[in-house]
C-alpha cells in the first residue's frame, strides 16, 4: 500500500489501536523495520486509554503528557494521530485510513472493538483483504471472555508465576509483566505470519490472540509431565525455580557472593562442569561419595548447595564467574541494570541502547532490537509521537483533507 | 504420515498453516528448538538434522513413564513438534555435503552451534548463502558471534541471571536470592526474536526476492525483555528491587499476593477505586455475611459515595488513605473466606482485575481452555495412543496453528527427506553404509 523504500517491511502500513506494551511493543517491532504504523488515541482523554502515557520514568523535572519514559520507549518509529471515534466525521476519516491500510491492530478488552462498529466483518467491508490481529487476556471467545486482565494477572492465569518460586514461599512470579513483552512478541509474529500468508494467497484474515494461551504455551516440558505421567507442578517441595529437573542437573542455583545483595548463577551441566567447578573452589567435593555422580547430587543437593554457598559468600561475583568460565563452567554473576546496559561488553558490542529523538524529550536512550539483519536492518532514532503529532501528514497529505477542513475538525474537537 | 491432529478452536475453519510454503532446515540444537517449533507449528515443513545417535535433548527429563529412551523425552517431544527428523554425521564430509543439498531444497537455515564450530567445518550460514541470494540464515547464539563474549558458556539459568530478568524477580526478603523463573524462559525469548527476525526477512523476501543473514543475540533478548528494570536506568539511572510476586520497583509498593481459603494464592491487582467497586465490594461482604465483622465497612460506604478515589492524594489525605486500604483488607477478608477458584470468578465478575495462580496442569484443566480447544490431542501411532500437549498461542481465521505431528522418532524421515531432496537410492545406500545418515 506504500511503495517500497530499501528497508523491509515500509511497504506496509498499519492502522494501529495498539497501546501499553502488550500491543504496543508488538507493532514497535514493525516500525523498527520498516512499516509505516499510524498510531490511533483519543484526543477526548489526552490518549490516557495507555497508562502509559505521560507516565514515569522521567528524564527530568518536566511532566507532561509526552514525556513519559515507557511510553517513549514502546512507540519509537510510529506516527501519532489523535481521532475522535464519536463523531461522525471521525468515523469516517477512520474508514479511509483502514481503506490504505494493510492491517488494523488493537489490543483492547474483548468487544471494544466491535462496539466501535469494527468487526472483521466490518472492517472486511471496507477493504477485503485487510489484516486484523486482536490481541487481549482470555481472547474473543469463551467462558473468561469478559474478563479483564493486566501482565501479571496473565502470568498467574497461565501458570507462570507459580512455576517462579522457592519452596516453602509463595509464587516469587515475574518481577515485570514478561507476558506483556511476550504477549507484543507473539502479536508481532501473528502479524507477520498474516502478511506472508497474504502475500502469497492473497487473502487477509483475523487473529484472535489471547495473552493467556501464549503463556500457557510456554510452561515448557512440565505440561507433558503432567499430561503423559500425571505428576503436577505442584506438589511437596515443587517448585524450586533457581533448581533444574528438566534436565536435572545439580549443582545448579543462584549464590550468594561478598557485599549486599550479590549473587551469582551457577550451572554443571555433566560430569565435565562438575570436576571443573570443584577444580575452581579448590576443595574435595570431587572425591566425596555424597556428590559422586549426577544421582548423589541431586540425592544431597541441600547440603551440596550449603557448601557451595560457604565457598561463594567470600568470593567476588564477576571475578568468581571469570574464573568458573576460564575452566569451561557455565557462571555468570547475577547483574543489576546499570551494569548490563553500561559495563556489560556484549550488549554494548551489539548496539543494544540506542539514542533517540523525541520531539519534547530531547535525546534519550531506549530498548534496542537483539538481532541483526544484513539486508534489511533495523533503525530506531525516532521516539515516540507526540499527541497528534502527525496529523497534518496523515490526514492532510494520506486522506487528502484540506487545511481549511483541517482547521475545523479541530475547533470541533473530531482531531 | 500419522493422522492429522484435532483442529484447534471454536470457529477455526482455514486451511494450512501460515508457513506452509516453507522449508526449513534446522540444525538441532536446545538454543533454537523453540524456533523451530513455532515455525513448523504455523506448517512449515521443518527438517531437523541431529548428530548420529540424536540431539542431546532426548537424553532430557522428563521420560515417559520415568524410563529413559532415545525417543521418550517429554523435553524432546515438547519443543520438536511438527518437525520431520534426519540424523547427518557433519564431522564427515559426505555429511557436510548432504546437508549442503537439503539447504539448497530449503527456505530458511536456523542453527545455533558453538562459535566457530560451523566455520571450521565449512558449512557455516555465510558459506552456505554463496550463490544462494533467496535464502535466509539465522544464527542463534548465547552472546554475540564475534563479540567479546562469544566463548561463555550458558544454560537457561545463566541467561536468566545475568541478562537481567532475575535482578527483577524474588521476595521482599532480599536474604533469599533472586529468583530465576521455570519454563526455560530464557531460551524461549531467544527463540521469539529469532521467529520474529525471520519473518521480517521473509515478508522482506515476498517483495525482493532477496534473503539475508540473521544473528540473534540471546543475552540481549533477555536484556530487553525486563520491561522498567531496563528503562528505569536508560532514562533516569534508577534501580528498580525485587518484590514478592509483584512488579520490581523503585520505591516499594504493597503487596498482591493473597493467599485464600483453600490454602491458594491469588493475584490481586489494583483494590476497589470507582465508587461503584465499593458497592461491589460492599454486596460481595453482604453475600458472604461478613459485612457486619469487617471493621472497614465504614469505610468502604464512604468510597461508595465517591466517582472515583484520586490515587495522587493518598500520601496526604488520611481519609483517602484509609478508603482504599479498606477495600484492599476487604479483598482479603474475601479470599481468606473462600477458595481461590471462587474468589478469582467472583473478583472478575464484579469487574476486579484478579488472576488465580494456577500451577501449569491446573490451566490445562480449566474450563475457559478447554473451551478454547487449547489442549491438543497429538498421536504417538508406535505407542498406540495419543496425549494432550498444549495448543496454540494465537488463533490465526485463515491459516491455523497445527500441531501437524508429534516429534520425529531418530532418523525417522531420513528416506522421505533424501528422495525429496534429489538423492538416488544408490547415493541413500552409500550414505548409510558410511554412517553418514
Amino acid at each position: 500500500m506504500r511503495e517500497p523504500d530499501g528497508t523491509a517491511l515500509g511497504h506496509l502500513r498499519i492502522c494501529d489501536f495498539t497501546g501499553q506494551l502488550a500491543g504496543a511493543g508488538a507493532t514497535k517491532f514493525l516500525a523498527a523495520f520498516g512499516a509505516q504504523v499510524i498510531r490511533i488515541e483519543d484526543p477526548t482523554n489526552e490518549g490516557r486509554w495507555d497508562i502509559l502515557r505521560g507516565g514515569q520514568p522521567f528524564k527530568d523535572e518536566r511532566r507532561g503528557i509526552n514525556l513519559g519514559g515507557s511510553f517513549n520507549n514502546h512507540n519509537v518509529e510510529k506516527l501519532g494521530i489523535t481521532l475522535n471515534l464519536r463523531t461522525k466525521r471521525g468515523k469516517e476519516l477512520l474508514h479511509e485510513l483502514i481503506k490504505i491500510s494493510d492491517v488494523v491492530s488493537e489490543n483492547f478488552a474483548a468487544g471494544v472493538f466491535e462496539r466501535l462498529g469494527l468487526s472483521y466483518e466490518e472492517l472486511r467491508a471496507l477493504k477485503d483483504d485487510i489484516i486484523y490481529v486482536s490481541n487481549c487476556g482470555f481472547g474473543h471467545s469463551g467462558p473468561y471472555v469478559n474478563y479483564k486482565t493486566w501482565g501479571p494477572v496473565v502470568q498467574a492465569v497461565s501458570g507462570l508465576t507459580f512455576s517462579s518460586g522457592l519452596p516453602d514461599q509463595p509464587s516469587a512470579g515475574w518481577g515485570y509483566s514478561y507476558m506483556d513483552h511476550t504477549g507484543a512478541y507473539y502479536m508481532a509474529m501473528a502479524l507477520l505470519m498474516a502478511i506472508h500468508h497474504r502475500n502469497v494467497t492473497g487473502e487477509g484474515q483475523w487473529v484472535d490472540m489471547s495473552c493467556t494461551e501464549a503463556g500457557a504455551s510456554l510452561n515448557g516440558p512440565a505440561l507433558l509431565d503432567y499430561t503423559v505421567n500425571g505428576r503436577p507442578l505442584r506438589r511437596e517441595g515443587s517448585p524450586n525455580s533457581n533448581r533444574n529437573q528438566f534436565p536435572a542437573m545439580a549443582p545448579h542455583g543462584i549464590y550468594e557472593t561478598e557485599g549486599d545483595d550479590n549473587w551469582i548463577g551457577i550451572s554443571t551441566r555433566n560430569e565435565d562442569d562438575w570436576k571443573a567447578l570443584c577444580g575452581v573452589a579448590g576443595t574435595a567435593w570431587v572425591d566425596d561419595p555424597r556428590f559422586a555422580t549426577l544421582a548423589d547430587r541431586l540425592a544431597n543437593e541441600d547440603d551440596l548447595d550449603q557448601r557451595i554457598t560457604d565457598w561463594t559468600r567470600h568470593e567476588d561475583r564477576f571475578d568468581l564467574a571469570a574464573r568458573l568460565q576460564a575452566a569451561g563452567v557455565p557462571a555468570t554473576a547475577v547483574q543489576r541494570p546499570g551494569e548490563r546496559v553500561d559495563h556489560d561488553a556484549d550488549t554494548e558490542a551489539w548496539g543494544l541502547w540506542p539514542t533517540v529523538q523525541q520531539t519534547e524529550m530531547g535525546d534519550v536512550r531506549v530498548d534496542g532490537m537483539p538481532v541483526h539483519l544484513s539486508e534489511t536492518e533495523w533503525k530506531v532514532e525516532r521516539g515516540a509521537p507526540c499527541l497528534g503529532e502527525h496529523n497534518d501528514y496523515v490526514f492532510g497529505e494520506l486522506l487528502g483533507v484540506s487545511e481549511s477542513e483541517l482547521v475545523s475538525l479541530r475547533e470541533e474537537g473530531v482531531l | 504420515m500419522t493422522a492429522p491432529t484435532s483442529p484447534q478452536g471454536p470457529g477455526v475453519t482455514g486451511g494450512p498453516g501460515a508457513l506452509s510454503d516453507l522449508r526449513v532446515i534446522e540444525l538441532s540444537s536446545e538454543r533454537s528448538a523453540f524456533a523451530g517449533k513455532l515455525l513448523a507449528d504455523m506448517g512449515a515443513d521443518v527438517i531437523l538434522v541431529e548428530p548420529p545417535g540424536g540431539d542431546a535433548m532426548r537424553t532430557y527429563e522428563p521420560f515417559l513413564e520415568d524410563v529413559p529412551g532415545t525417543d521418550r523425552s517429554l523435553y524432546f517431544w515438547h519443543y520438536n513438534t511438527s518437525k520431520r527428523g534426519i540424523t547427518l554425521d557433519l564431522e564427515q564430509d559426505a555429511g557436510r555435503e548432504a546437508l549442503r543439498r537439503l539447504v539448497a531444497t530449503a527456505d530458511v537455515f536456523l542453527e545455533a552451534e558453538d562459535a566457530g564450530r560451523l566455520e571450521s567445518l565449512g558449512i557455516d550460514a555465510i558459506t552456505l548463502r554463496a550463490g544462494r541470494p533467496e535464502l535466509i540464515t539465522i544464527s542463534v547464539a548465547p552472546f554475540m558471534r564475534g563479540g567479546p563474549r562469544e566463548h561463555e558458556q550458558s544454560t537457561d539459568l545463566t541467561l536468566l541471571a545475568g541478562g537481567g530478568p532475575a535482578w527483577s524477580c524474588g521476595y521482599d526478603d532480599h536474604s533469599l536470592p533472586p529468583v530465576r523463573g521455570g519454563g526455560n524462559q530464557g531460551y524461549q525469548t531467544g527463540s521469539h526474536y529469532a521467529v520474529m527476525a525471520a519473518l521480517v526477512a521473509l515478508v522482506s523476501r515476498d517483495l525482493t526476492g532477496v534473503g539475508q543473514h540473521i544473528d540473534v543475540d540471546m543475552h540481549a533478548a533477555q536484556n530487553v525483555t525486563t520491561e522498567a528494570a531496563s528503562y528505569s536506568w536508560l532514562v533516569a539511572e534508577e534501580t528498580v528491587q525485587r518484590q514478592t510476586g509483584r512488579h520490581a520497583g523503585v520505591n516499594p509498593s504493597a503487596p498482591s499476593q493473597v493467599l485464600c481459603g483453600d490454602g491458594r494464592y491469588v493475584n490481586t491487582g489494583v483494590p476497589a477505586r470507582r465508587g461503584r467497586d465499593y458497592e461491589q465490594v460492599i454486596g460481595w461482604l453482604e453475600e458472604k455475611g461478613l459485612a457486619e465483622e469487617f471493621p472497614g465497612t465504614p469505610l468502604l460506604e464512604m468510597g461508595r459515595e465517591l466517582d472515583i478515589i484520586d490515587l495522587s492524594k493518598i500520601a496526604t489525605d488520611p481519609a483517602i488513605r484509609e478508603m482504599f486500604q479498606a477495600g484492599r483488607d476487604a479483598m482479603v477478608l474475601l479470599a481468606q473466606s473462600m477458595s481461590a477458584y471462587e474468589f478469582f470468578e467472583g473478583a472478575q465478575q464484579r469487574g476486579f482485575q484478579v488472576g488465580i495462580i494456577y500451577s501449569p496442569e491446573e490451566v490445562m484443566e480449566d474450563r475457559h481452555f478447554k473451551a478454547r480447544g487449547f489442549p491438543t490431542e497429538v498421536e504417538h501411532p508406535e505407542l498406540g495412543r495419543s496425549f494432550t500437549y498444549p495448543g496454540a498461542p494465537y488463533l490465526f481465521h485463515g491459516s491455523p496453528w497445527q500441531i501437524q505431528r508429534r516429534a520425529p522418532l531418530l532418523n525417522e524421515h531420513a528416506d522421505a527427506i533424501l528422495e525429496e531432496s534429489g538423492f538416488a537410492p544408490d547415493e541413500v545406500a552409500q550414505l548409510r553404509a558410511q554412517k553418514v545418515v
